[in-house]
C-alpha cells in the first residue's frame, strides 16, 4: 500500500484546451492530446491565462468538489471554482461566533503570527547554516524575531499582533537578502505589483500557496472567507491569508530561496512590463511550478502529530486543528512549526 | 491522503465480429478512466479498494466469458520497485508535478 496526496494539474500553455473525457481530464494542444489523467488522481486543475476549460469540466469538477484556480497569464489570481457550499453549518457558525468574542479572536491571532516569526527565524537560521558562515545580520535578525515570538504573547489587541507582525515582516525579508546568492538584487519586499525578480517569485508562491490554504480550508470545512488575522473584505479569503502565514517562509520563501541559490532560475528569466510589473517567463514557471510540487511532496514530522507526512499536507492538517478549536473542541490552536 | 495500490488489468478481447470491436473499445476506455495503457491491451492503475472493485465490476460487465479474457493483477508494493521496463516506456507517474 502506498499513500498518496490528490495532485494539482497546472496548465500553462497557451491556447491549451482542458476538457473531460469520460472519467479522465485531457490536456489537448494543437488538437493534439498531451496529457490525460484519471479524475481519481486530481484534487484539482490550475490554469494561467488563454487556456480552455470545457463547461463539462467545469461542472464535474464543481459537483465532485475538486477545485479550478485561474491565474492570469503573468500569474495573478484571478479566480477560483465555487461549488454548492459544503461542510458543516455548525461549524461555519462557529466561525462566526469566534469572530464575534474578541479573547478567542486575540488568540488566534496571537498563535497564528507566533507560528509565522518562529518559521520565519527558522528559515534564516537554516540560510545561515547553508552559508556556513557567521552572518551578524542575519544572527541578530533572528534574535530579534525571537524576542518579538515572546512580544505577541503579550499582544492585547488585534492591532497589537499586528503591529509585531508588520516589524517580524521588516526584520525578517531584510535578512532575506543576506541569503540571497548570486546575481540577484534584493532591495525589499514589494507587491502589487512585484518590482524585481525576487519579488516576482515571492508573489508566485504566496498566490500558489493561498489557493491550497482555501483548499485546506474547504476540504475541513470552513468558510475560507471568515478570517480572524486578516479583516473581512468582500472577496477576500481572509481565513486561507490567516492559515498560510504559518507556510509562507516554509513552503514558499526557501522554495525561492534554492531555486535561485542552484541558479535553477536567473536573472534572465524575467520580463518587465508596462509600469515596472515583473513577471516570470513560461519556461521559469515551469521550472517553479515543478519545484513548488516536490517540494509538497517532502515528508516532514508533524510535531502535535508526530507522524511524518507531506509537507503538501500539513495546510489541511491545520485546517482540521482550526476547526476543532473553533468549536470548542480544543482550547488552544497550535500553529505548525518546523523544529 | 489514501491508501492506493497499483494493479495490471491485461485482456484479449475476441475481435472476429462488430460486437467484439465494440467490447474492446469499451474495455479500453474504461481503463482509461482509471489508469493507463502502458502496452495495446495491458494497463497499469493506481487505485484504492474501492476502485479497484468499481473497474473489475465493470468490465466483468462488458467482456464475454465465453470469447474474451480478463486478467487483473495486484502488486504486493511499489509499482517503481516491481516493474522493470525496457524498450518504449509512455508510463506518466500521476503523482509527479503535472505542467502542461
Amino acid at each position: 500500500m502506498t499513500h498518496v496526496i490528490l495532485n494539482t494539474l497546472y496548465v500553462q500553455t497557451q491556447g491549451a484546451y482542458i476538457h473531460l473525457y469520460q472519467d479522465t481530464v485531457r490536456v489537448e494542444v494543437e488538437e493534439e492530446v498531451r496529457l490525460q489523467v484519471p479524475l481519481h488522481h486530481l484534487g484539482g486543475v490550475v490554469v494561467f491565462g488563454n487556456v480552455l476549460v470545457s463547461p463539462y469540466l467545469i461542472q464535474r469538477f464543481a459537483e465532485d468538489g475538486r477545485f479550478i484556480v485561474w491565474f492570469s497569464a503573468s500569474g495573478r489570481f484571478v479566480g477560483r471554482l465555487q461549488g454548492p457550499t459544503s461542510g458543516n453549518v455548525l461549524l461555519r457558525r462557529a466561525q462566526h461566533e469566534v469572530l464575534s468574542d474578541p479573547g478567542r479572536t486575540l488568540h488566534l491571532a496571537r498563535c497564528i503570527v507566533s507560528g509565522k516569526l518562529k518559521n520565519s527565524r527558522q528559515v534564516l537560521l537554516r540560510g545561515l547554516r547553508d552559508l556556513q558562515g557567521s552572518v551578524p545580520a542575519i544572527e541578530e535578525a533572528a534574535d530579534n524575531l525571537q524576542v518579538l515570538v515572546n512580544e505577541v504573547q503579550r499582544a492585547s489587541s488585534l492591532d497589537g499582533v499586528r503591529g509585531v507582525e508588520g516589524r517580524g515582516a521588516h526584520i525578517y525579508f531584510t535578512a532575506l537578502g543576506h541569503l540571497i546568492r548570486g546575481d540577484f538584487v534584493w532591495t525589499a519586499r514589494s507587491r502589487r505589483p512585484p518590482r524585481d525578480p525576487i519579488n516576482a517569485l515571492l508573489s508566485f508562491a504566496y498566490a500558489l500557496l493561498v489557493s491550497d490554504c482555501v483548499a485546506a480550508c474547504e476540504g475541513a470545512g470552513l468558510d475560507p472567507q471568515v478570517g480572524y488575522l486578516h479583516a473581512l473584505r468582500p472577496g477576500r479569503p481572509s481565513l486561507a491569508l490567516d492559515l498560510a502565514e504559518e507556510f509562507r517562509s516554509v513552503l514558499a520563501d526557501r522554495l525561492v530561496l534554492s531555486l535561485v541559490n542552484r541558479r535553477q532560475v536567473q536573472p534572465g528569466d524575467f520580463d518587465v512590463r508596462p509600469g515596472g510589473a515583473v513577471v516570470l517567463k513560461d519556461d521559469a514557471r515551469r521550472v517553479f511550478l515543478d519545484a513548488y510540487q516536490r517540494r509538497k511532496q517532502e515528508e516532514v514530522t508533524h510535531p502535535l502529530l508526530e507522524q511524518r507526512i507531506p509537507i503538501g499536507l500539513v495546510p489541511y492538517v491545520q485546517a482540521r486543528l482550526l476547526a476543532r478549536f473553533l468549536r470548542g473542541d480544543t482550547p488552544k490552536y497550535v500553529p505548525y512549526s518546523i523544529r | 491522503m489514501k491508501d492506493v495500490v497499483d494493479i495490471l488489468v491485461a485482456y484479449d478481447v475476441n475481435t472476429e465480429t462488430k460486437e467484439g470491436q465494440r467490447r474492446l473499445r469499451r474495455v479500453a476506455r474504461v481503463c482509461t478512466g482509471f489508469g493507463q495503457r502502458v502496452q495495446k491491451s495491458l494497463f497499469e492503475c493506481r487505485v484504492t479498494q474501492a476502485q479497484l472493485e468499481e473497474l473489475e465490476a465493470r468490465l466483468v460487465k462488458i467482456i464475454d466469458g465465453k470469447k474474451d479474457s480478463l486478467r487483473i493483477y495486484i502488486l504486493p508494493g511499489d509499482r517503481n520497485r516491481l516493474v522493470r521496463v525496457h524498450g518504449i516506456d509512455r508510463y506518466i507517474d500521476f503523482e509527479d508535478p503535472l505542467i502542461v
